[in-house]
């Protein structure tokens, strides 16, 4: 991102270098993954650096398990809120002009941001709220409640993991 | 048990962890896999001149095997609407209870009657989101302010809007009845006739339809859910309760002997009561 009109291309590099942080620059896919737009076919992709599979937390890796998407819904469920978002906010864009849903999009992240550590439950009450969820019920609330899921993750690794730490 | 490949708490909604578990096991089983209780139905709709008349079989099967001969196929949405429900068991029961879960908040927040429109769209979103993945063929019937309407909702969310339908394994034998015998503003009780005898060809014609025949007339004045409208000719003779009355087992002799005891302590303790 250039700061200076007249900054030559070696110049921005320098700066961009300096100014990270006590010169440690933090990976930011953490938080930046809270904020993402889609998931992406590569979204079931192994996590770990580099997204290489991380052999000693998932196991060992097979091409057959990773280039499949397994089910046909898998994807389109993953996907399925931020298309119908994209999809309310060009048509109110269309009708309503760039701000309604700038406004709104503001919002919406807003309200994502408000939550609880990782491990622990977020009522997503201001979410809900904006998106609608509070007045239907569909099947994410009553399958698979994450409240009283058997499965625990480990409180650090989580916390590291949203920081990006991992 | 705190897990750490665990990095984000699980999604909810469905979860697709089983399916590679099921591919990886599709070669162990010989084709017999274990198959999903199906309705295999024959349900019926019909609208006369004062309202709409569900009707449906009572029969549930998992593959070859009748699982249920007084299954209930025909769902409450609202005080004004009935569901008839083909196809998959589960995923009909369950797509109805959310469906008439989310017509009552509309309504308590509203304060209005739902439509049959409203929950036709919201059916219609539902199963097509599912692209045909949840099995549910319906027809939905029922009386408004805008009049009776029926409609049928397929499993890949197509909506059809007739004034009579018939869905299910059955269904072509049903609608075979219906085309024949079916005139605009019935009476009701021909139509109760009409429906019965339909749901009836759907019986005889089809091994996955049987037993009792329901049927449920809304009207505007209300509901009449009438189960069984009309019981199998064949059903058997079996009691479901083996309770016997008293006096089954005749009394031989009877014979009192009181137990003597005498009090050989006595303790008294007050209870604080206010």
């Amino acid at each position: 991102m250039l700061r200076h009109e007249n900054a030559t291309q070696p110049d921005t590099l320098v700066f961009q270098k300096e100014s990270a942080t006590h010169g440690i620059i933090m990976n930011t896919r953490g938080l930046r993954s809270q904020l993402k737009d889609s998931v992406p076919v590569a979204g079931l992709c192994p996590q770990g650096a580099y997204g290489v599979q991380d052999s000693m937390r998932s196991g060992f890796s097979s091409v057959k398990n990773e280039l499949l998407p397994s089910h046909p819904l898998e994807l389109s469920e993953k996907n399925f809120q931020p298309n119908q978002d994209k999809m309310n906010f060009s048509t109110l864009r269309n009708i309503q002009g760039l701000h309604a849903p700038l406004k709104l999009q503001m919002e919406y992240r807003a309200a994502r941001q408000i939550q609880r550590l990782p491990f622990l439950q977020s009522s997503n009450l201001a979410l809900d709220t904006l998106r609608g969820n509070d007045e239907s019920i569909g099947f994410e609330d009553i399958l698979n409640d994450p409240a009283q899921s058997e499965m625990m993750g480990e409180p650090h690794m989580m916390m590291e993991y949203k920081l990006g730490m991992l | 048990m705190a897990l750490s490949s665990v990095l984000e708490t699980p999604a909810a909604g469905f979860n697709f962890d089983n399916v590679a578990r099921n591919a990886a096991l599709e070669g162990l089983f010989d084709g017999r896999t274990p198959k999903p209780l199906k309705t295999g139905t024959t349900i019926a709709g019909v609208v006369f001149k004062d309202g709409v008349v569900l009707g449906a079989d009572t029969r549930a099967t998992s593959s070859e095997v009748v699982a249920d001969k007084t299954c209930s196929k025909i769902h409450y949405i609202a005080p004004n609407m009935y569901c008839c429900g083909a196809g998959t068991a589960a995923d009909t029961e369950k797509t109805t209870d959310l469906l008439a879960s989310n017509l009552t908040i509309f309504s308590l927040n509203s304060g209005r009657n739902p439509r049959v429109v409203m929950a036709v769209s919201i059916l219609q979103d539902m199963l097509y989101r599912y692209h045909g993945q949840i099995g549910a063929s319906l027809i939905l019937g029922g009386v408004d302010c805008t009049g009776n309407h029926l409609y049928t909702v397929g499993p890949y969310g197509s909506v059809n809007k007739m004034p009579y339908l018939t869905m299910g394994s059955g269904d072509l034998a049903a609608l075979g009845v219906l085309e024949d015998g079916y005139k605009p503003d019935l009476e009701l009780d021909e139509a109760k006739k009409l429906v019965c005898v339909a749901i009836h060809a759907g019986i005889m014609s089809d091994l996955a339809s049987g037993n009792n025949i329901d049927l449920c007339v809304i009207t505007r004045q209300g509901v009449d859910y009438i189960r069984p409208y009309q019981v199998s000719e064949y059903r058997d003779k079996r009691k479901t309760k083996y309770k016997y009355g008293a006096g089954t087992t005749p009394v031989l002799t009877e014979e009192v002997v009181p137990l003597k005891l005498e009090v050989v302590e006595e303790a008294v303790q007050q209870l604080d009561t206010a």
